[in-house]
Protein backbone atom coordinates (compact mmCIF):
# COMPACT_ATOMS: atom_id res chain seq x y z
CA UNK A 1 0.00 0.00 0.00
CA UNK A 2 1.33 3.39 -0.95
CA UNK A 3 1.68 6.07 1.67
CA UNK A 4 -0.21 9.16 0.45
CA UNK A 5 1.93 12.10 -0.59
CA UNK A 6 0.29 14.32 2.05
CA UNK A 7 1.86 12.29 4.83
CA UNK A 8 5.33 12.88 3.44
CA UNK A 9 4.55 16.57 3.10
CA UNK A 10 3.35 16.72 6.69
CA UNK A 11 6.39 14.89 8.05
CA UNK A 12 8.70 17.07 5.99
CA UNK A 13 7.00 20.27 7.17
CA UNK A 14 7.30 19.04 10.75
CA UNK A 15 11.02 18.33 10.34
CA UNK A 16 11.55 21.71 8.70
CA UNK A 17 9.74 23.52 11.52
CA UNK A 18 11.82 21.63 14.09
CA UNK A 19 14.94 22.74 12.25
CA UNK A 20 13.86 26.38 12.13
CA UNK A 21 12.87 26.32 15.79
CA UNK A 22 16.19 24.72 16.69
CA UNK A 23 18.18 27.44 14.88
CA UNK A 24 16.17 30.20 16.51
CA UNK A 25 15.89 28.82 20.05
CA UNK A 26 18.95 26.72 20.84
CA UNK A 27 22.16 28.42 21.95
CA UNK A 28 24.70 25.65 21.36
CA UNK A 29 26.47 26.07 18.02
CA UNK A 30 26.57 22.32 17.33
CA UNK A 31 22.83 21.95 17.94
CA UNK A 32 22.17 24.93 15.68
CA UNK A 33 24.31 23.19 13.10
CA UNK A 34 22.27 20.00 13.37
CA UNK A 35 19.06 21.99 13.09
CA UNK A 36 20.22 23.47 9.80
CA UNK A 37 20.97 19.97 8.53
CA UNK A 38 17.46 19.00 9.58
CA UNK A 39 16.06 21.79 7.40
CA UNK A 40 18.06 20.51 4.43
CA UNK A 41 16.93 16.95 4.98
CA UNK A 42 13.31 18.00 5.32
CA UNK A 43 13.66 19.47 1.83
CA UNK A 44 15.35 16.26 0.65
CA UNK A 45 12.42 14.19 1.89
CA UNK A 46 10.05 16.45 0.02
CA UNK A 47 12.10 16.10 -3.17
CA UNK A 48 12.14 12.33 -3.02
CA UNK A 49 8.45 12.10 -2.14
CA UNK A 50 7.45 14.34 -5.03
CA UNK A 51 9.81 12.59 -7.43
CA UNK A 52 8.11 9.30 -6.57
CA UNK A 53 4.66 10.83 -6.73
CA UNK A 54 5.27 12.31 -10.17
CA UNK A 55 7.30 9.36 -11.45
CA UNK A 56 10.14 11.73 -12.29
CA UNK A 57 13.82 11.64 -11.53
CA UNK A 58 14.55 15.35 -11.18
CA UNK A 59 13.79 15.37 -7.48
CA UNK A 60 16.02 12.41 -6.73
CA UNK A 61 18.91 13.89 -8.69
CA UNK A 62 18.42 17.14 -6.82
CA UNK A 63 18.85 15.29 -3.51
CA UNK A 64 22.31 14.15 -4.57
CA UNK A 65 23.29 17.75 -5.24
CA UNK A 66 21.88 18.82 -1.89
CA UNK A 67 23.81 16.12 -0.05
CA UNK A 68 27.06 17.06 -1.79
CA UNK A 69 26.58 20.73 -1.03
CA UNK A 70 25.59 19.98 2.57
CA UNK A 71 28.77 17.95 3.05
CA UNK A 72 30.90 20.84 1.78
CA UNK A 73 28.98 23.22 4.00
CA UNK A 74 29.53 21.03 7.06
CA UNK A 75 33.27 20.92 6.37
CA UNK A 76 33.49 24.71 6.19
CA UNK A 77 31.09 25.27 9.08
CA UNK A 78 32.89 22.94 11.48
CA UNK A 79 36.21 24.55 10.56
CA UNK A 80 34.74 27.94 11.44
CA UNK A 81 33.36 26.61 14.73
CA UNK A 82 36.78 25.14 15.53
CA UNK A 83 38.52 28.44 14.75
CA UNK A 84 36.20 30.38 17.02
CA UNK A 85 36.44 27.73 19.74
CA UNK A 86 40.22 28.09 19.74
CA UNK A 87 39.92 31.83 20.27
CA UNK A 88 37.05 31.91 22.74
CA UNK A 89 36.75 28.40 24.26
CA UNK A 90 32.99 28.37 23.83
CA UNK A 91 30.25 26.83 21.72
CA UNK A 92 27.55 29.20 22.90
CA UNK A 93 26.25 31.48 20.16
CA UNK A 94 25.60 34.27 22.68
CA UNK A 95 29.32 34.50 23.41
CA UNK A 96 30.04 35.33 19.78
CA UNK A 97 29.17 38.96 20.40
CA UNK A 98 32.37 40.92 19.86
CA UNK A 99 30.60 42.65 16.97
CA UNK A 100 27.70 44.63 18.29
CA UNK A 101 24.31 43.99 16.79
CA UNK B 1 23.41 2.26 -21.91
CA UNK B 2 24.21 5.76 -20.85
CA UNK B 3 23.22 8.49 -23.26
CA UNK B 4 24.45 12.00 -22.84
CA UNK B 5 22.18 14.87 -23.74
CA UNK B 6 22.96 15.96 -27.26
CA UNK B 7 23.37 19.57 -26.25
CA UNK B 8 25.99 18.87 -23.59
CA UNK B 9 27.68 22.03 -24.70
CA UNK B 10 30.07 23.69 -22.29
CA UNK B 11 30.91 26.64 -24.55
CA UNK B 12 28.14 28.86 -23.21
CA UNK B 13 29.43 28.67 -19.64
CA UNK B 14 33.01 29.29 -20.76
CA UNK B 15 33.52 32.51 -18.72
CA UNK B 16 32.77 30.66 -15.48
CA UNK B 17 34.95 27.73 -16.54
CA UNK B 18 37.87 30.05 -17.31
CA UNK B 19 37.50 31.55 -13.83
CA UNK B 20 37.47 28.11 -12.16
CA UNK B 21 40.55 27.00 -14.09
CA UNK B 22 42.29 30.23 -13.13
CA UNK B 23 41.52 29.50 -9.49
CA UNK B 24 43.19 26.10 -9.81
CA UNK B 25 46.15 27.61 -11.70
CA UNK B 26 46.63 30.15 -8.91
CA UNK B 27 46.95 27.32 -6.39
CA UNK B 28 49.38 25.43 -8.63
CA UNK B 29 51.42 28.56 -9.33
CA UNK B 30 51.67 29.21 -5.61
CA UNK B 31 52.89 25.68 -5.08
CA UNK B 32 55.32 25.23 -7.95
CA UNK B 33 56.07 28.56 -9.59
CA UNK B 34 56.74 31.08 -6.85
CA UNK B 35 58.93 30.92 -3.80
CA UNK B 36 57.46 32.09 -0.51
CA UNK B 37 58.87 35.62 -0.85
CA UNK B 38 57.44 35.99 -4.37
CA UNK B 39 54.00 34.83 -3.34
CA UNK B 40 52.42 38.23 -4.05
CA UNK B 41 52.88 37.46 -7.75
CA UNK B 42 49.94 35.06 -7.64
CA UNK B 43 47.65 38.07 -7.95
CA UNK B 44 48.96 38.61 -11.49
CA UNK B 45 48.06 35.02 -12.42
CA UNK B 46 44.57 35.65 -11.12
CA UNK B 47 44.27 38.95 -12.98
CA UNK B 48 45.57 37.32 -16.16
CA UNK B 49 42.83 34.69 -15.89
CA UNK B 50 40.24 37.42 -15.46
CA UNK B 51 41.48 39.12 -18.62
CA UNK B 52 41.05 35.83 -20.50
CA UNK B 53 37.56 35.47 -19.04
CA UNK B 54 36.82 39.03 -20.16
CA UNK B 55 37.93 38.27 -23.72
CA UNK B 56 35.91 35.04 -23.77
CA UNK B 57 32.84 36.94 -22.57
CA UNK B 58 33.30 39.54 -25.30
CA UNK B 59 33.71 36.74 -27.83
CA UNK B 60 30.45 35.13 -26.74
CA UNK B 61 28.63 38.48 -26.82
CA UNK B 62 28.52 38.48 -30.60
CA UNK B 63 27.39 34.86 -30.79
CA UNK B 64 24.19 35.31 -28.79
CA UNK B 65 22.72 38.03 -30.97
CA UNK B 66 20.29 35.51 -32.43
CA UNK B 67 18.80 34.59 -29.06
CA UNK B 68 19.78 32.56 -26.04
CA UNK B 69 21.84 29.38 -26.25
CA UNK B 70 21.12 26.53 -23.86
CA UNK B 71 23.94 24.50 -22.35
CA UNK B 72 24.41 21.29 -20.35
CA UNK B 73 21.14 19.79 -21.46
CA UNK B 74 19.12 22.90 -20.65
CA UNK B 75 20.47 23.42 -17.13
CA UNK B 76 22.20 26.64 -18.10
CA UNK B 77 21.37 29.36 -20.55
CA UNK B 78 23.55 31.89 -22.25
CA UNK B 79 22.14 35.25 -23.16
CA UNK B 80 23.30 38.83 -23.01
CA UNK B 81 21.90 39.19 -19.53
CA UNK B 82 24.29 36.49 -18.27
CA UNK B 83 27.17 38.01 -20.24
CA UNK B 84 26.48 41.51 -18.95
CA UNK B 85 26.51 40.12 -15.41
CA UNK B 86 29.78 38.33 -16.24
CA UNK B 87 31.31 41.63 -17.36
CA UNK B 88 30.23 43.38 -14.14
CA UNK B 89 31.57 40.52 -12.03
CA UNK B 90 34.90 40.39 -13.87
CA UNK B 91 35.32 44.15 -13.41
CA UNK B 92 34.43 43.98 -9.72
CA UNK B 93 36.72 41.03 -9.10
CA UNK B 94 39.65 42.64 -10.88
CA UNK B 95 39.29 45.79 -8.77
CA UNK B 96 38.94 43.73 -5.58
CA UNK B 97 42.18 41.94 -6.45
CA UNK B 98 43.98 45.23 -6.98
CA UNK B 99 42.66 46.30 -3.58
CA UNK B 100 43.70 43.10 -1.88
CA UNK B 101 47.27 42.78 -3.13
CA UNK B 102 48.88 45.14 -0.60
CA UNK B 103 46.11 44.98 1.97
CA UNK B 104 46.71 41.26 2.53
CA UNK B 105 50.42 41.83 3.06
CA UNK B 106 49.78 44.63 5.56
CA UNK B 107 47.24 42.52 7.44
CA UNK B 108 49.70 39.64 7.39
CA UNK B 109 47.12 37.28 5.87
CA UNK B 110 48.59 36.83 2.43
CA UNK B 111 48.04 33.37 1.01
CA UNK B 112 47.33 32.46 -2.59
CA UNK B 113 44.13 30.72 -1.43
CA UNK B 114 42.59 34.16 -1.07
CA UNK B 115 42.56 34.66 -4.82
CA UNK B 116 41.48 31.08 -5.42
CA UNK B 117 38.51 31.46 -3.09
CA UNK B 118 37.53 34.76 -4.69
CA UNK B 119 37.71 33.16 -8.14
CA UNK B 120 35.67 30.10 -7.10
CA UNK B 121 33.13 32.39 -5.54
CA UNK B 122 32.89 34.46 -8.72
CA UNK B 123 32.44 31.34 -10.84
CA UNK B 124 29.40 30.47 -8.73
CA UNK B 125 28.04 33.97 -9.18
CA UNK B 126 28.52 33.79 -12.95
CA UNK B 127 26.68 30.48 -13.12
CA UNK B 128 23.91 31.97 -11.05
CA UNK B 129 23.28 34.49 -13.79
CA UNK B 130 23.42 31.71 -16.38
CA UNK B 131 20.98 29.41 -14.56
CA UNK B 132 18.00 28.06 -16.44
CA UNK B 133 17.09 25.51 -13.79
CA UNK B 134 16.58 25.72 -10.04
CA UNK B 135 19.15 22.94 -9.68
CA UNK B 136 21.90 25.03 -11.29
CA UNK B 137 20.74 28.00 -9.28
CA UNK B 138 21.01 26.06 -6.03
CA UNK B 139 24.45 24.63 -6.71
CA UNK B 140 25.89 27.96 -7.90
CA UNK B 141 24.23 29.74 -4.96
CA UNK B 142 26.08 27.44 -2.59
CA UNK B 143 29.33 27.51 -4.56
CA UNK B 144 29.68 31.22 -4.13
CA UNK B 145 28.34 31.21 -0.56
CA UNK B 146 30.65 28.54 0.82
CA UNK B 147 33.73 30.28 -0.60
CA UNK B 148 32.53 33.53 0.93
CA UNK B 149 32.04 31.99 4.39
CA UNK B 150 35.72 31.12 4.38
CA UNK B 151 36.72 34.53 3.03
CA UNK B 152 34.77 36.35 5.76
CA UNK B 153 36.78 34.48 8.39
CA UNK B 154 40.00 34.92 6.44
CA UNK B 155 41.73 37.22 8.93
CA UNK B 156 41.74 34.54 11.65
CA UNK B 157 42.85 34.37 14.42
CA UNK B 158 41.34 37.83 14.64
CA UNK B 159 38.19 37.17 16.68
CA UNK B 160 36.10 39.72 14.78
CA UNK B 161 36.82 38.00 11.50
CA UNK B 162 36.14 34.51 12.84
CA UNK B 163 32.91 35.73 14.28
CA UNK B 164 31.94 37.39 11.02
CA UNK B 165 32.61 34.14 9.19
CA UNK B 166 30.58 32.12 11.66
CA UNK B 167 27.64 34.53 11.64
CA UNK B 168 27.65 34.68 7.86
CA UNK B 169 27.83 30.91 7.72
CA UNK B 170 24.94 30.26 10.08
CA UNK B 171 22.62 32.88 8.67
CA UNK B 172 23.66 31.95 5.12
CA UNK B 173 23.02 28.24 5.71
CA UNK B 174 19.74 29.08 7.47
CA UNK B 175 18.58 31.12 4.49
CA UNK B 176 19.80 28.38 2.14
CA UNK B 177 17.48 26.02 4.03
CA UNK B 178 14.51 28.26 3.22
CA UNK B 179 15.67 28.64 -0.37
CA UNK B 180 15.97 24.87 -0.76
CA UNK B 181 12.60 24.18 0.83
CA UNK B 182 11.08 26.73 -1.48
CA UNK B 183 12.61 24.97 -4.47
CA UNK B 184 11.29 21.62 -3.19
CA UNK B 185 7.75 23.02 -2.88
CA UNK B 186 7.93 24.64 -6.30
CA UNK B 187 9.05 21.32 -7.72
CA UNK B 188 6.20 19.59 -5.95
CA UNK B 189 3.66 22.08 -7.24
CA UNK B 190 4.81 22.19 -10.85
CA UNK B 191 6.66 18.91 -11.37
CA UNK B 192 9.71 20.58 -12.84
CA UNK B 193 12.74 22.58 -11.77
CA UNK B 194 13.25 24.24 -15.17
CA UNK B 195 12.54 27.95 -14.94
CA UNK B 196 10.81 27.98 -18.33
CA UNK B 197 8.98 24.78 -17.41
CA UNK B 198 7.56 26.44 -14.30
CA UNK B 199 6.34 29.37 -16.40
CA UNK B 200 4.76 26.96 -18.90
CA UNK B 201 3.03 25.08 -16.08
CA UNK B 202 1.62 28.31 -14.69
CA UNK B 203 0.45 29.33 -18.16
CA UNK B 204 -1.20 25.97 -18.80
CA UNK B 205 -2.98 25.94 -15.44
CA UNK B 206 -3.81 29.63 -15.29
CA UNK B 207 -7.38 28.96 -14.18
CA UNK B 208 -6.52 26.93 -11.10
CA UNK B 209 -3.19 28.52 -10.21
CA UNK B 210 -4.55 30.85 -7.54
CA UNK B 211 -5.64 27.80 -5.52
CA UNK B 212 -2.16 26.26 -5.74
CA UNK B 213 -0.98 27.29 -2.30
CA UNK B 214 2.14 25.16 -2.43
CA UNK B 215 3.45 27.13 -5.41
CA UNK B 216 2.91 30.45 -3.63
CA UNK B 217 4.58 29.22 -0.45
CA UNK B 218 7.48 27.88 -2.55
CA UNK B 219 7.90 31.22 -4.30
CA UNK B 220 7.76 33.00 -0.95
CA UNK B 221 10.50 30.79 0.53
CA UNK B 222 12.69 31.28 -2.55
CA UNK B 223 12.30 35.03 -2.10
CA UNK B 224 13.28 34.72 1.57
CA UNK B 225 16.45 32.80 0.61
CA UNK B 226 17.49 35.31 -2.04
CA UNK B 227 16.39 38.21 0.17
CA UNK B 228 18.90 37.10 2.78
CA UNK B 229 21.69 37.09 0.20
CA UNK B 230 21.00 40.58 -1.13
CA UNK B 231 20.24 41.82 2.42
CA UNK B 232 16.66 43.07 2.20
CA UNK B 233 15.06 44.33 5.41
CA UNK B 234 13.90 42.28 7.45
CA UNK B 235 16.50 39.70 6.35
CA UNK B 236 19.44 42.06 6.80
CA UNK B 237 20.55 41.54 10.41
CA UNK B 238 23.74 39.71 9.50
CA UNK B 239 24.99 42.44 7.15
CA UNK B 240 26.51 45.07 9.47
CA UNK B 241 28.27 42.54 11.71
CA UNK B 242 29.67 40.51 8.83
CA UNK B 243 30.74 43.59 6.87
CA UNK B 244 32.45 45.02 9.93
CA UNK B 245 34.24 41.85 10.98
CA UNK B 246 35.37 40.56 7.59
CA UNK B 247 38.65 41.83 6.10
CA UNK B 248 37.86 45.07 4.24
CA UNK B 249 38.83 43.66 0.84
CA UNK B 250 36.36 40.81 1.38
CA UNK B 251 33.71 43.26 2.54
CA UNK B 252 34.15 45.22 -0.67
CA UNK B 253 33.71 42.00 -2.64
CA UNK B 254 30.65 40.91 -0.65
CA UNK B 255 28.98 44.29 -0.87
CA UNK B 256 29.24 44.45 -4.65
CA UNK B 257 29.60 41.03 -6.27
CA UNK B 258 27.15 39.20 -4.00
CA UNK B 259 24.58 41.89 -4.55
CA UNK B 260 25.01 41.69 -8.33
CA UNK B 261 24.68 37.89 -8.34
CA UNK B 262 21.77 37.85 -5.90
CA UNK B 263 19.78 40.34 -7.94
CA UNK B 264 20.64 38.51 -11.14
CA UNK B 265 19.16 35.36 -9.59
CA UNK B 266 16.07 37.27 -8.45
CA UNK B 267 15.58 38.66 -11.96
CA UNK B 268 16.01 35.21 -13.49
CA UNK B 269 13.59 33.49 -11.15
CA UNK B 270 10.90 36.18 -11.14
CA UNK B 271 10.96 37.12 -14.82
CA UNK B 272 11.67 33.69 -16.29
CA UNK B 273 9.72 31.34 -14.01
CA UNK B 274 7.04 33.45 -12.33
CA UNK B 275 6.13 36.29 -14.70
CA UNK B 276 2.43 35.38 -14.56
CA UNK B 277 2.38 35.70 -10.79
CA UNK B 278 3.81 39.22 -10.86
CA UNK B 279 0.62 40.54 -9.28
CA UNK B 280 1.44 38.56 -6.14
CA UNK B 281 5.19 39.12 -5.89
CA UNK B 282 5.32 42.75 -6.94
CA UNK B 283 3.13 43.79 -3.98
CA UNK B 284 5.31 41.89 -1.50
CA UNK B 285 8.52 43.18 -3.04
CA UNK B 286 7.19 46.76 -3.06
CA UNK B 287 6.64 46.46 0.68
CA UNK B 288 10.12 45.00 1.15
CA UNK B 289 11.60 47.80 -0.98
CA UNK B 290 10.02 50.45 1.26
CA UNK B 291 11.21 48.70 4.43
CA UNK B 292 14.68 48.21 2.96
CA UNK B 293 15.18 51.78 1.75
CA UNK B 294 13.81 53.44 4.89
CA UNK B 295 15.31 50.91 7.33
CA UNK B 296 18.76 50.88 5.73
CA UNK B 297 19.04 54.64 5.45
CA UNK B 298 17.65 55.47 8.91
CA UNK B 299 19.86 53.00 10.78
CA UNK B 300 22.89 54.13 8.75
CA UNK B 301 22.44 57.62 10.22
CA UNK B 302 23.47 56.40 13.67
CA UNK B 303 26.62 54.52 12.58
CA UNK B 304 30.09 55.72 13.58
CA UNK B 305 32.12 53.05 11.77
CA UNK B 306 32.52 53.49 8.03
CA UNK B 307 32.30 49.75 7.30
CA UNK B 308 29.01 49.46 9.19
CA UNK B 309 27.79 52.64 7.54
CA UNK B 310 28.56 51.21 4.11
CA UNK B 311 26.82 47.98 5.15
CA UNK B 312 23.57 49.84 5.86
CA UNK B 313 24.15 51.86 2.70
CA UNK B 314 24.37 48.60 0.74
CA UNK B 315 21.06 47.52 2.29
CA UNK B 316 19.44 50.79 1.26
CA UNK B 317 20.73 50.48 -2.31
CA UNK B 318 19.26 46.97 -2.51
CA UNK B 319 15.94 48.68 -1.89
CA UNK B 320 16.42 51.01 -4.86
CA UNK B 321 17.28 48.09 -7.14
CA UNK B 322 14.18 46.28 -5.91
CA UNK B 323 12.05 49.17 -7.22
CA UNK B 324 13.20 48.32 -10.74
CA UNK B 325 12.11 44.70 -10.29
CA UNK B 326 8.75 45.73 -8.84
CA UNK B 327 8.08 48.21 -11.62
CA UNK B 328 8.73 45.49 -14.20
CA UNK B 329 8.23 46.13 -17.88
CA UNK B 330 10.68 45.90 -20.72
CA UNK B 331 13.32 48.13 -19.15
CA UNK B 332 13.33 46.68 -15.63
CA UNK B 333 16.31 44.41 -16.28
CA UNK B 334 18.46 47.08 -17.89
CA UNK B 335 17.61 49.66 -15.21
CA UNK B 336 18.46 47.17 -12.47
CA UNK B 337 21.69 46.02 -14.13
CA UNK B 338 22.79 49.59 -14.80
CA UNK B 339 22.17 50.48 -11.17
CA UNK B 340 24.08 47.42 -10.00
CA UNK B 341 27.06 48.48 -12.11
CA UNK B 342 26.90 52.07 -10.83
CA UNK B 343 26.47 50.93 -7.23
CA UNK B 344 29.38 48.49 -7.56
CA UNK B 345 31.74 51.21 -8.82
CA UNK B 346 30.77 53.74 -6.14
CA UNK B 347 30.90 51.27 -3.27
CA UNK B 348 34.15 49.66 -4.43
CA UNK B 349 35.60 53.17 -4.66
CA UNK B 350 34.60 53.98 -1.08
CA UNK B 351 36.11 50.73 0.16
CA UNK B 352 39.21 51.35 -1.94
CA UNK B 353 39.80 54.65 -0.13
CA UNK B 354 39.28 52.95 3.25
CA UNK B 355 41.84 50.30 2.27
CA UNK B 356 44.31 52.85 0.89
CA UNK B 357 44.20 54.67 4.23
CA UNK B 358 45.29 51.50 6.07
CA UNK B 359 48.74 51.56 7.47
CA UNK B 360 50.49 48.66 9.13
CA UNK B 361 47.50 46.48 9.97
CA UNK B 362 45.46 49.06 11.91
CA UNK B 363 42.25 49.70 10.00
CA UNK B 364 41.06 53.27 9.63
CA UNK B 365 37.33 52.74 10.04
CA UNK B 366 36.09 55.07 12.80
CA UNK B 367 34.49 58.32 11.77
CA UNK B 368 36.84 60.33 14.03
CA UNK B 369 39.79 59.10 11.95
CA UNK B 370 38.32 60.91 8.95
CA UNK B 371 38.16 64.34 10.61
CA UNK B 372 40.50 66.80 8.94
CA UNK B 373 41.53 64.27 6.32
CA UNK B 374 41.79 67.04 3.74
CA UNK B 375 44.99 68.34 5.32
CA UNK B 376 46.59 64.94 5.52
CA UNK B 377 45.52 63.08 2.36
CA UNK B 378 43.91 65.61 -0.01
CA UNK B 379 43.78 63.29 -3.04
CA UNK B 380 42.00 60.46 -1.25
CA UNK B 381 39.70 62.97 0.47
CA UNK B 382 38.52 64.36 -2.86
CA UNK B 383 38.03 60.81 -4.17
CA UNK B 384 35.99 59.70 -1.15
CA UNK B 385 33.91 62.88 -1.39
CA UNK B 386 33.09 62.07 -5.03
CA UNK B 387 32.01 58.54 -4.06
CA UNK B 388 29.85 59.87 -1.22
CA UNK B 389 28.18 62.41 -3.55
CA UNK B 390 27.67 59.66 -6.12
CA UNK B 391 26.12 57.32 -3.52
CA UNK B 392 23.79 60.11 -2.41
CA UNK B 393 22.75 60.58 -6.03
CA UNK B 394 24.14 63.94 -7.04
CA UNK B 395 24.25 64.67 -10.77
CA UNK B 396 26.18 64.11 -12.97
CA UNK B 397 27.67 61.08 -11.19
CA UNK B 398 26.80 57.42 -11.72
CA UNK B 399 24.44 57.15 -8.74
CA UNK B 400 22.22 59.93 -10.04
CA UNK B 401 21.75 58.40 -13.47
CA UNK B 402 21.09 54.97 -11.97
CA UNK B 403 18.41 56.34 -9.67
CA UNK B 404 16.98 58.40 -12.53
CA UNK B 405 16.45 55.31 -14.71
CA UNK B 406 14.85 53.37 -11.85
CA UNK B 407 12.53 56.11 -10.59
CA UNK B 408 11.56 57.04 -14.14
CA UNK B 409 10.66 53.40 -14.80
CA UNK B 410 8.62 53.23 -11.59
CA UNK B 411 6.64 56.38 -12.48
CA UNK B 412 5.91 55.18 -16.00
CA UNK B 413 4.69 51.77 -14.80
CA UNK B 414 2.30 53.06 -12.17
CA UNK B 415 4.50 52.83 -9.10
CA UNK B 416 4.93 56.57 -8.65
CA UNK B 417 4.48 56.38 -4.86
CA UNK B 418 7.40 53.96 -4.70
CA UNK B 419 9.57 56.44 -6.59
CA UNK B 420 8.54 59.13 -4.11
CA UNK B 421 9.54 56.92 -1.18
CA UNK B 422 12.85 56.19 -2.94
CA UNK B 423 13.53 59.89 -3.43
CA UNK B 424 12.74 60.63 0.22
CA UNK B 425 15.04 57.78 1.26
CA UNK B 426 17.85 59.29 -0.86
CA UNK B 427 17.34 62.57 0.97
CA UNK B 428 17.76 60.76 4.31
CA UNK B 429 20.91 59.10 2.95
CA UNK B 430 22.49 62.53 2.42
CA UNK B 431 22.53 62.79 6.23
CA UNK B 432 25.27 60.20 6.61
CA UNK B 433 27.06 60.33 3.26
CA UNK B 434 27.57 64.08 3.50
CA UNK B 435 28.42 63.87 7.21
CA UNK B 436 31.64 62.10 6.19
CA UNK B 437 32.34 64.86 3.67
CA UNK B 438 31.76 67.53 6.35
CA UNK B 439 34.08 65.67 8.74
CA UNK B 440 36.83 65.40 6.15
CA UNK B 441 36.75 69.00 4.92
CA UNK B 442 35.58 71.10 7.86
CA UNK B 443 36.68 69.50 11.11
CA UNK B 444 40.24 69.65 12.45
CA UNK B 445 42.17 66.41 12.74
CA UNK B 446 42.33 65.04 16.30
CA UNK B 447 45.72 65.13 18.04
CA UNK B 448 45.95 61.38 18.39
CA UNK B 449 45.02 60.70 14.76
CA UNK B 450 46.33 57.35 13.50
CA UNK B 451 49.01 56.89 10.88
CA UNK B 452 47.58 56.83 7.40
CA UNK B 453 48.52 55.05 4.22
CA UNK B 454 48.48 56.84 0.91
CA UNK B 455 47.17 56.35 -2.59
CA UNK B 456 50.18 54.55 -3.98
CA UNK B 457 50.44 51.05 -5.40
CA UNK B 458 47.57 48.91 -6.61
CA UNK B 459 45.06 50.27 -4.09
CA UNK B 460 45.65 53.75 -5.51
CA UNK B 461 45.12 52.32 -8.99
CA UNK B 462 41.81 50.85 -7.81
CA UNK B 463 40.74 54.23 -6.41
CA UNK B 464 41.61 55.90 -9.72
CA UNK B 465 39.76 53.27 -11.79
CA UNK B 466 36.58 53.42 -9.73
CA UNK B 467 36.72 57.22 -9.70
CA UNK B 468 36.98 57.38 -13.48
CA UNK B 469 34.23 54.77 -13.76
CA UNK B 470 31.88 56.64 -11.41
CA UNK B 471 32.32 59.90 -13.31
CA UNK B 472 32.22 58.45 -16.83
CA UNK B 473 29.21 56.26 -16.06
CA UNK B 474 27.40 59.41 -15.00
CA UNK B 475 28.38 61.51 -17.99
CA UNK B 476 28.24 58.88 -20.73
CA UNK B 477 25.32 56.93 -19.28
CA UNK B 478 23.32 56.27 -22.42
CA UNK B 479 25.76 53.99 -24.33
CA UNK B 480 26.19 51.81 -21.23
CA UNK B 481 22.45 51.85 -20.63
CA UNK B 482 21.87 50.77 -24.22
CA UNK B 483 24.34 47.95 -23.66
CA UNK B 484 22.36 46.92 -20.59
CA UNK B 485 19.22 47.29 -22.67
CA UNK B 486 20.46 44.70 -25.11
CA UNK B 487 21.06 42.45 -22.11
CA UNK B 488 17.32 41.98 -21.70
CA UNK B 489 16.13 38.61 -20.53
CA UNK B 490 15.61 36.19 -23.36
CA UNK B 491 12.07 35.32 -22.37
CA UNK B 492 10.76 38.84 -22.65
Amino acid sequence: MDVPIQYYGLLSALLFSMGVAGVLLRRNIIIVFMSIELMFNAANLLFVAFARHQNGLDGQVFVFFVMTVAAAEVAVGLALVMALFRSKQTTDVDDASTLKG
Amino acid sequence: MITFPSDLNLGPIAPALVVVVTGILVMLADLFLFRAEDRHNTVWVALGGLIVAFLVTLGLWGQVSGGPITAIGGLAILDRFALFLDLILILVTAIVMLLSAEYLVEQNIEHAEFYTLILFSVSGMMLMGASADLMTLWVSFETFSIALYVLAAYARPKVESEEAGLKYFFLGAFSAGFFLYGIAMTYGATGTTRLMGIAQFIQANAATISANNMLYVGLGLILVGLGFKVALVPFHQWTPDVYEGAPTAVTAFMATATKAAGFAALLRVLFLAFPQLSGAWSTILALLAVLTMIGGNVIALSQRNIKRMLAYSSIAHAGYILIAIVAGGAQAVSAAMFYILAYALMTLGAFAVVIALNRGGAEVVNFEDYAGLIQRRPGLTHALAVFMFALTGFPPLAGFVGKWYIFDLAVRNGWAWLAVVGTLASVISAGYYLYIVVLMYMRPAPDNAPDLGGAQGTAGLAVALTLIGTVLLGIFASPIFNLAQSALLAAR
